[in-house]
């Protein structure tokens, strides 16, 4: 007992009671640390008064709300012509879009990337990017509807556009990290920059791109069951007529079938990409 | 013939890696570039193919001025130069053979690339080269399932097939075991010899350069300092390219290399392993045979 206490002693000055740990604070400062604790506080409690957030109007809604799901009960799949070829339209959508969109995203990939686009290209590719990311779907949908007209046309070069967006980024940002080292002995061989592009970086991010593509199919799938709301065609437009008709039945079909089409498309899409990966 | 000229490298961040370096390297014969960590060997073997773009300098290759080249020319130019890297820089994800391929990509259209539809004669040569690095039958393996020696067979095989005036080979075994690296350089030197070509070889491994160059180069701080044949390289020498250190241990260990290379070999006769069983195996062998 004494002879372990003294080697204890030995290995460190300090006694061995005396000695605690706690992990240091992620934000060193205390005042800055709490404040913005109470900071937050404060304004979730400011912003929840603003929005006028009355139980009184939630409890009033519940029966209105229950009613509406009676009505919805049992689905009405009587007109399931007009289910269908609006699903088909969807489908149509989503699957011309995502070719087209991610056929686009590769040069808007290339041009996005940092490591391998001059400095002019990568601000003006990253722009391009920034502007089509932060505008939601249904806002692009909306404008394009104005322009072209109502239909699949406009939502089809919605959720085309939409796409090079998602994949370039994404793209671009996996060019970014590819092992400059593989890239080096391409060019030293004397091969030119289109040939260094499709023999040395193309390999490297082949899984991701396939991977991306996959998963923006499934994206899009899921948005062009809803852009018909707006006008740009597909399954949504019945949607949202049959609400405004207060057809209630037909809605909770179209409803359950666009989650069963958005549930098998996640399904195939991430059993794929956990095939590739 | 390279000529170098004057050659000089200062980084953006005014790291002056190069200083005034000037060299003429003649037909067929391992030059081996010496120097401590820093010292701009890297600097200087990637200057030559500009993939470091030289401050100022000229670089001639059988007459022709490469540093005055640029975009299209300059990548004919790179046709002229194999090279052979440190990490081995191997595309991992391609087969052994679009690897060695890839060094035809000077001589290809983008198609023929993408699709890779390379020229027969192209194909013949790279299966001829497999054959003598010791990878028949790998072709199409991908070279990430390779191991470091085997990678490095690739390395050698893709420079080789550029068909190239020299080869510029930077650190070739920093990433490989001590028995594998002497066998690399050994398959390097054998290759620079039956094709008559130079191989200027950046090695920081001061016994392995006595043992298998012709001529060594001493850098140290951009500068030329040494240039002469191996027997030359004593304890003065090492200290003026290194700085002050106990010399002895590492000239007499050089002996002690060559000796236990030269045991190794004919052990290799003896030994049944096959030939992908370890490094060594049949290149070692065949370097053996080669050497009476």
């Amino acid at each position: 007992m004494t002879e372990q206490a003294a080697s204890t002693q030995g290995a460190s000055p300090t006694p061995a009671a005396a000695r605690t740990w706690r992990k240091p604070p992620t934000i060193p400062n205390p005042v800055l640390r709490y404040g913005i604790v109470v900071a937050v506080v404060a304004y979730v409690i400011y912003a929840a008064g603003d929005v006028n957030l009355d139980i009184g109007r939630a409890i009033a809604g519940i029966p209105k709300a229950w009613d509406m799901l009676m009505q919805m009960v049992p689905p009405d799949f009587s007109r399931w012509e007009l289910l269908l070829s609006g699903m088909l339209e969807s489908l149509q959508m989503a699957v011309f879009s995502t070719a087209a969109g991610v056929l686009l995203s590769i040069p808007v990939a290339v041009g996005a990337a940092r490591n391998i686009a001059p400095r002019p290209v990568y601000l003006l590719f990253r722009a391009y990017i920034g502007v089509v990311r932060t505008l939601p779907e249904v806002l692009i949908a909306i404008f394009f509807v104005k322009a072209f007209g109502f239909g699949a046309f406009a939502g089809t070069l919605t959720l085309t556009l939409a796409s090079t967006g998602f994949v370039g980024k994404l793209l671009a940002e996996a060019i970014e990290e590819i092992d400059p080292g593989q890239v080096e002995a391409v060019p030293a061989a004397g091969a030119s920059w289109p040939l260094v592009l499709v023999y040395a970086i193309q390999p490297q991010v082949l899984p991701r791109y396939v991977g991306l593509c996959i998963y923006r199919l499934d994206i899009n799938l899921r948005e062009s069951t809803i852009l018909g709301i707006v006008g740009a065609g597909g399954i949504g437009a019945a949607l949202y007529n049959s609400f405004g008709r207060y057809e209630y039945d037909v809605s909770a079909a179209i409803l359950l079938l666009i989650i069963a089409v958005v549930l098998l498309a996640e399904w195939a899409s991430g059993a794929i990409r956990a095939r590739i990966q | 013939m390279l000529e170098i000229a004057k050659l000089a490298k200062t980084y953006a961040n005014g790291q002056a890696a190069l200083v005034d370096c000037s060299l003429r390297i003649g037909q067929s014969q391992v030059v081996a570039v010496i120097g401590p960590s820093g010292a701009g060997k890297s600097t200087f073997i990637r200057c030559i193919n500009r993939l470091v773009e030289p401050t100022h300098g000229r670089v001639t290759l059988d007459g022709q001025d490469v540093t005055a080249l640029s975009g299209h020319a300059m990548a004919r130019a790179r046709r002229h130069m194999g090279m052979i890297f440190q990490e081995f820089n191997l595309v991992e994800r391609l087969t052994v053979m679009e690897n060695v391929l890839s060094g035809r990509l000077g001589y290809v259209g983008f198609w023929q690339a993408l699709l890779r539809r390379f020229p027969a004669a192209d194909i013949a040569r790279a299966f001829d080269l497999l054959d003598r690095v010791g990878l028949a039958g790998y072709e199409n393996n991908r070279a990430d399932a390779l191991s470091g020696g085997q990678r490095q067979r690739v390395g050698i095989a893709r420079a080789l097939i550029q068909e190239p005036k020299i080869l510029l080979v930077d650190e070739p075994t920093s990433s490989l075991d001590p028995k594998t690296a002497r066998v690399i350089l050994g398959l390097v030197r054998d290759l620079a010899h039956e094709r008559g070509i130079p191989a200027l070889v950046n090695i920081h491994d001061v016994g392995l350069a006595l043992m298998f160059a012709e001529r060594v180069i001493g850098l140290a701080d951009g500068h030329v300092v040494f240039d002469g044949a191996p027997g030359d390289v004593d304890a003065q020498v090492l200290t003026r390219i290194y700085g002050e250190a106990d010399w002895r241990q590492t000239i007499r260990d050089t002996g002690d290399d060559t000796a236990e290379r030269l045991t190794d070999g004919q052990a290799g006769d003896a030994d049944p392993a096959p030939p992908d069983a370890g490094e060594g195996g049949t290149v070692g062998h065949r370097a053996a045979v080669g050497r009476p």
